[in-house]
């Protein structure tokens, strides 16, 4: 399946140091649906700006620790 | 599944299974009655009204029957069956979007049927499959996005 946007995350990595946070606590406290956060994990939605740094507040690191985006 | 994918399915599933009902009742008429005379204004009411009343119905059952399912795997969630997002809302603008550009298609077309003066069955069946090819042609989109992303 060919990869709907560039952006790579560590969000599934960052949830279990998160002391094992699950997809829906993370989507309840960045007030998404639990399939909007597999969505964003599995790379097939790019979030808004606005979500990705709730996300990255909710799993308290900054928005670079999340979310990066090839050069090239 | 995201409660508007449900929804999208229920809608999908209603338009193409009435459009074909429409089709069916009155494509036997096409080949012994003059098309001036065939009686498509019953099965096109009811159409239109079933459409209407069958995705309303569907959508409430597949609340319910997700809120309950949602209860039973995690007492609690069932509120949360009906949220929707920035993702939800994105995707339904893409697929109202096809939806609008196949309906207005299907204008063209009925306009021009319109100009060559063909019987009113032939204007009105355009109408209406239009509106319905444009609502199957929004929900496939919709459902693509959900499936394959965006």
């Amino acid at each position: 399946m060919v990869r709907p946007t560039r952006v790579t995350n560590r969000i599934r990595a960052l949830r279990f140091a998160a002391g094992e946070m699950t997809q829906a606590e993370l989507a309840d406290r960045v007030g998404t649906t639990r399939q909007t956060i597999i969505a964003i994990e599995q790379g097939r939605y790019s979030p808004s700006l606005e979500v990705a740094f709730r996300i990255a507040h909710a799993l308290g690191v900054s928005l670079d620790e999340v979310f990066a985006y090839p050069e090239q | 599944m995201p409660f508007e994918e449900k929804t999208t399915w229920v809608s999908v599933a209603v338009g193409s299974v009435v459009a074909a009902a429409y089709v069916a009742a009155v494509l036997p008429q096409l080949g012994d009655t003059p098309t001036a005379d065939i009686a498509y204004q019953r099965p096109l009411v009811i159409a239109a009204i079933a459409t209407i009343v069958l995705t309303v119905i569907g959508s409430i059952v597949m609340a319910v029957a997700s809120a309950i399912g949602a209860e039973i795997r995690q007492p609690g969630s069932g509120e949360d069956v009906g949220r929707t997002d920035e993702r939800d809302a994105l995707i339904s603008r893409r697929g109202d979007v096809v939806g609008y550009y196949v309906a207005s298609a299907g204008a063209l077309l009925a306009l021009v049927i319109t100009m060559l003066e063909l019987d009113y069955f032939w204007i009105a069946s355009t109408l209406y499959l239009s509106f319905a090819v444009a609502g199957l042609a929004s929900g496939l989109v919709k459902l693509r996005a959900y499936r394959r992303g965006f």
